[in-house]
C-alpha cells in the first residue's frame, strides 16, 4: 500500500462513537455514506445534550436564578466555540440561525433589500446548493437587480474567464459562491473571487455547508463578508447552524425577524435594537442544539479538522480509483486534488433512486436525486445523480462494498 | 426469493425494458404532464376515448424510476377498455397489479402515472382530481 491511501485517522475507532452504526440495516452493518446531507451523531454530543437538558435547563438571558445563568453560560460558551472554529475577530460576528439556508436568508432579506436596485448585478453559481441561489434570484427580483450566474465547464468547476463578461451586465453588488459544491464536490477558489469582489467593493457571501465540517476554514483568511453553514452536518444536532457576518456590516443593516430579545428599547414610537448578535436572534433560540454543535466542535477539533480532510481524500481518491473500473458508472466533477469528499455519478440505463433501493437492501445509504441543484442536473443534461459522500467515520472498506452493491445494481437491471 | 428480486420483480423489470403503449397518441382528447418534483421523474400521458367516456386507447412517455415507468406501463393496459369514472377512482387495483412492497417515497413514484392519467381525464370529462395529487396539480399543463 502506497503512503497515500494510508488513512490520515483510525476511523473504526471512531466510528465507536457512533451509536447509529450500532444497528443493523436490513440484517447487513451500516455503510453511511450520506454525510454531506447529514452526519450521524457521537455519543459525545448526545451524552452532552441530555446531560445539559437534565442539569443545565433554562431559557437565556433573562433568568436571574442559577439554571438560567448555567443555560446562558452554555449557549455563550458555544458562540465562542464557533468563533474559534472560523477564526472569526468576534464572537458577536457569530449569529447563531436554524440552519445554512436561514443564514444566506437573512442576507438575502437584511442586506439584499436594502442595498440592491436596477443596475446592480448579484452574481452566484451554476454549482450552488438552491439555497444560496433562489435568495438572490427572488431578492434580486424584488429590487430590480439583475441576476446572473458564474457557470462551470464539464468537469464541474467554475469558469472565472466568463466574469468581465458577466461584469458588463451592471454594477456587481454582491457575489455568492459555495465552498464546496454538495453534488459535484468541487473546490472553488473563493479567495479569488473574493478578491474580484472586493476590488469591485462587492459582498461576499459563501456558503460553507460542505467545508466547515471537514476542513479548516478561517474566515479572516478568506476574507468574505458573510459565511453559512449548518450543525447537523458537523456531528452536530438539527435546527442550527451559523452566519457570520462582519461586524460593520451587520451593524449598518436592518433586521431580519423582529420581536423579543433582539430589541433595545421598545415604545409605541420607536424600537431600537439590540447589539450584535442579539440583533439576529429574535425570540428563544436554540439553546441546547447550539450547546451541542459547541460539542460537536470540540469533538471536530479534539481530531483535527486538517486530519479529517485528509482522511477525506484518501477516500475520495480510493472511490474514484474504484469506480473509475466499472464501465457503466460515469463520475462527474473534478479530479481528487480539487474535490471534496462527495462523488456524484450515474449508471447507464439505472435511475438513482432504483440504484439507491438496491445499495440500501445492501446497508448501503447513499443519496439519490438532485441535490437541491438542478441548475448543475441541467448543465449535464441529467434529472439525478447518486451521490456519496464521506465523512471521518467512513473507511476505505466501505468504499469497496459501495463499489460490490454497484455490481448488484448492474445485475438487477442486467 | 431476495430482497431484490421481491422489489424488481420479474414483470417490473419487464416493463421497464420494454414498456407497454409508449409514445404519445396523435390525435387525442385528452392529455397531461407531471413531474415529481422530489425526483425529477416525468410522465406524459394522452388518451383517446371509444364510445362515451370508455377509454380506447392511452399511450405515455416518461423518463424516471424502475418503478414509476413499470407502475405507467402496467397501468395503461389496465385502463383500457374502462371507463373515466372508474379510472378516477382507481388505486389499489394498480397496486395490486404492481405487487411489490411500497415504501411512502416509492408509493409516490408508482402513483405518478395514474395521478397524472386521472388530471387528463378531468380536463377532458370533468372526472375527479385525484387526492394524492396534491401541490403537484400546479405543476400539471393540458393542452
Amino acid at each position: 500500500m502506497t503512503e497515500i491511501v494510508a488513512p490520515a485517522l483510525d476511523a473504526q475507532r471512531l466510528r465507536a462513537d457512533f451509536p447509529a452504526f450500532g444497528y443493523e440495516v436490513h440484517g447487513k452493518p451500516l455503510i453511511y455514506l450520506d454525510s454531506a446531507n447529514s452526519s450521524q451523531k457521537p455519543r459525545q454530543v448526545l451524552d452532552a445534550v441530555r446531560s445539559f437538558y437534565e442539569t443545565s435547563y433554562a431559557n437565556v438571558h433573562r433568568a436571574v436564578y442559577t439554571l438560567g445563568e448555567r443555560s446562558t453560560a452554555g449557549y455563550e460558551g458555544a458562540r465562542e466555540k464557533l468563533r474559534a472554529l472560523i477564526n472569526a475577530g468576534s464572537a458577536s460576528e457569530v449569529i447563531f440561525v436554524r440552519n445554512g439556508t436561514e443564514g444566506l436568508n437573512l442576507v438575502a432579506y437584511a442586506w439584499g433589500l436594502d442595498n440592491l436596485g436596477p443596475g446592480d448585478v448579484v452574481l452566484t453559481t451554476e454549482l450552488e446548493h438552491h439555497s444560496n441561489f433562489v435568495p438572490w434570484q427572488y431578492v434580486a427580483g424584488r429590487t430590480g437587480a439583475t441576476f446572473a450566474v458564474i457557470p462551470i465547464d464539464s468537469s464541474g468547476e467554475l469558469v472565472l474567464e466568463a466574469l468581465p463578461q458577466l461584469e458588463r451586465k451592471g454594477r456587481v453588488k454582491a457575489v455568492a459562491c459555495a465552498l464546496v459544491s454538495n453534488t459535484l464536490g468541487t473546490i472553488t477558489p473563493v479567495e479569488e473571487l473574493t478578491a474580484w469582489a472586493h476590488e469591485r467593493d462587492a459582498v461576499m457571501i459563501v456558503d460553507a455547508c460542505q467545508g466547515v465540517p471537514n476542513r479548516p476554514v478561517d474566515v479572516q483568511r478568506l476574507g468574505c463578508d458573510f459565511l453559512a453553514f449548518t450543525g447537523h452536518k458537523m456531528c452536530g444536532p438539527s435546527g442550527i447552524g451559523v452566519l457570520y457576518g462582519r461586524a460593520e456590516l451587520l451593524n449598518g443593516m436592518a433586521p431580519f425577524e423582529l420581536g423579543g430579545s433582539m430589541i433595545s428599547k421598545v415604545t409605541a414610537e420607536r424600537t431600537t435594537w439590540a447589539p450584535l448578535p442579539y440583533k439576529y436572534e429574535a425570540g428563544t433560540p436554540p439553546i441546547v442544539e447550539a450547546y451541542g454543535l459547541g460539542q460537536a466542535v470540540d469533538y471536530l477539533t479534539a481530531i483535527g479538522l486538517d486530519t479529517i480532510e485528509r482522511h477525506e481524500q484518501v477516500l475520495t481518491e480510493h472511490a474514484l480509483g474504484r469506480l473509475a473500473e466499472l464501465s457503466f458508472v460515469s463520475v462527474l466533477g473534478p479530479p481528487a486534488e480539487r474535490r471534496g469528499g462527495i462523488v456524484s455519478f450515474t449508471l447507464d440505463g439505472v435511475h438513482p433512486h432504483d440504484v439507491a433501493q438496491i445499495l440500501d437492501l445492501q446497508g448501503v445509504a447513499v443519496r439519490a436525486g438532485h441535490h437541491c441543484t438542478q441548475p448543475v442536473m441541467d448543465h449535464f443534461g441529467i434529472a439525478a445523480t447518486t451521490r456519496a459522500s464521506f465523512y471521518l467515520y467512513n473507511t476505505l472498506d466501505d468504499v469497496d462494498r459501495l463499489v460490490d452493491g454497484l455490481h448488484a445494481v448492474r445485475k438487477v437491471f442486467a | 426469493m431476495s430482497e431484490f428480486e421481491q422489489l424488481y420483480r420479474e414483470v417490473i423489470l419487464d416493463h421497464y425494458k420494454a414498456p407497454r403503449n409508449h409514445g404519445l397518441l396523435d390525435p387525442h382528447q385528452a392529455y397531461a404532464e407531471g413531474v415529481n418534483p422530489l425526483c425529477g421523474d416525468e410522465i406524459a400521458v394522452s388518451v383517446r376515448f371509444g364510445e362515451g367516456d370508455v377509454i380506447e386507447e392511452v399511450g405515455f412517455e416518461g423518463r424516471g424510476c424502475a418503478i414509476s415507468q413499470a407502475a405507467t406501463s402496467m397501468l395503461t393496459d389496465l385502463v383500457k377498455g374502462r371507463t373515466a369514472a372508474d379510472v378516477a377512482a382507481m388505486k389499489d387495483e394498480l397496486l395490486d397489479e404492481i405487487g411489490i412492497p411500497l415504501t411512502p417515497v416509492r408509493l409516490k413514484c408508482a402513483l405518478l402515472g395514474l395521478g397524472v392519467l386521472k388530471v387528463a381525464l378531468h380536463k377532458a370529462k370533468g372526472t375527479p382530481l385525484p387526492e394524492e395529487w396534491g401541490t403537484q396539480a400546479a405543476e400539471v399543463s393540458v393542452t
